[in-house]
């Protein structure tokens, strides 16, 4: 006997949410302590240094600046490719979609010609304080892109087949998988400046 | 699809739009106050991390339609934002409790 999941689609009469939308904003939730501890640390380790280099002498500010476009630009065609779904215009949701996984993409790419530069130059984890946090932070935001990378392409793909049987469903999986690369978005909007400006 | 659904989500679409100009000015914005302002450091770092909070709203706001979010939602969020700045107090904490040799 197959067990329906409750509350996909239709909102709980208690929270006014469906169990999706509660569920994405929880696990964002414990996303925002996952940075803000690594936040509080670079506070500390800053703070505590006698000497702190400028970003922008160590990291590509250009490079940077331009990977933030791409990440925007992604966010932006992430929401178009729900808005998409909701004007019932399957096409264009393919079209938005495939453009938000291949804007991930080419962020991986810079990301990787940034990190083969400094590598190059024997500029490590274990060089300086500062590179330390740096890869840290970039790196679990690096792993955070691949995540939703992967999901984006699942819905782009596979999982698109419940748009057939379930629209609603499907437009609903979409947004909560938006929901969580827009958030990866606004992560990078705070690094870009901490990181490579200050 | 009714013609009000429609013309709602048209609404929409109007204002990701303009977030996404905002959201691209506010990046050129922010590297070019760095070169170009010679301001003190901590000038530099209020100035840029205001400038984050506002491209970090308008995400949150408009991409992630927490503008017109259910309460629950801001319960979770509120108590999230409480608790981090919370966490980012303790350094601030531990560096006004340093011993002094």
């Amino acid at each position: 006997m197959e067990i329906e999941i409750p509350y996909t689609v239709h909102a709980r009469p208690d929270t006014g949410l469906t169990n999706g939308k509660i569920g994405i904003w929880l696990f964002l939730a414990s996303e925002v302590m996952l940075f803000g501890a690594l936040f509080a640390t670079y506070i500390i380790l800053r703070v505590g240094a006698t000497t702190w280099p400028r970003g922008h002498d160590i990291l590509n500010v250009p490079l940077a600046t331009f990977n933030t476009t791409v990440l925007i630009s992604s966010s932006v065609t992430m929401v178009m490719a729900w808005a998409s779904l909701m004007r019932k215009q399957f096409g264009k949701y393919r079209l938005f979609m495939g453009m938000t996984i291949l804007l991930g993409g080419v962020f991986l790419v810079v990301k990787y010609f940034e990190y083969s530069h400094k590598f190059e130059h024997h500029l490590f984890p274990s060089t300086s304080t500062f590179l330390a946090i740096y890869f840290t932070l970039t790196g679990l935001h690096m792993l955070h892109v691949i995540g939703g990378m992967v999901v984006n392409a699942y819905f782009w793909g596979p999982g698109a087949k419940l748009w057939k049987t379930d629209p609603v469903h499907f437009a609903a999986r979409v947004e909560h998988s938006g929901l969580f690369w827009h958030f990866v978005d606004l992560v990078w909007i705070f690094l870009f400046p901490v990181l490579y400006l200050l | 699809m009714s013609d009000d659904h429609a013309l709602n989500i048209d609404r929409h679409v109007r204002t990701y739009i303009t977030v996404f100009v905002a959201l691209l000015c506010l990046t050129v914005i922010t590297v070019a106050a760095n070169f170009m302002l010679h301001l003190s450091v901590a000038g530099t770092i209020t100035l840029a991390l205001v400038i984050a909070a506002i491209k970090g709203s308008l995400v949150a706001c408009y991409f992630m339609h927490l503008i017109s979010e259910r309460k629950l939602i801001y319960w979770v969020l509120g108590f999230t934002v409480v608790t981090f700045f919370g966490m980012l107090l303790i350094p601030i904490l531990t560096e006004s409790d340093k011993i002094h040799y």
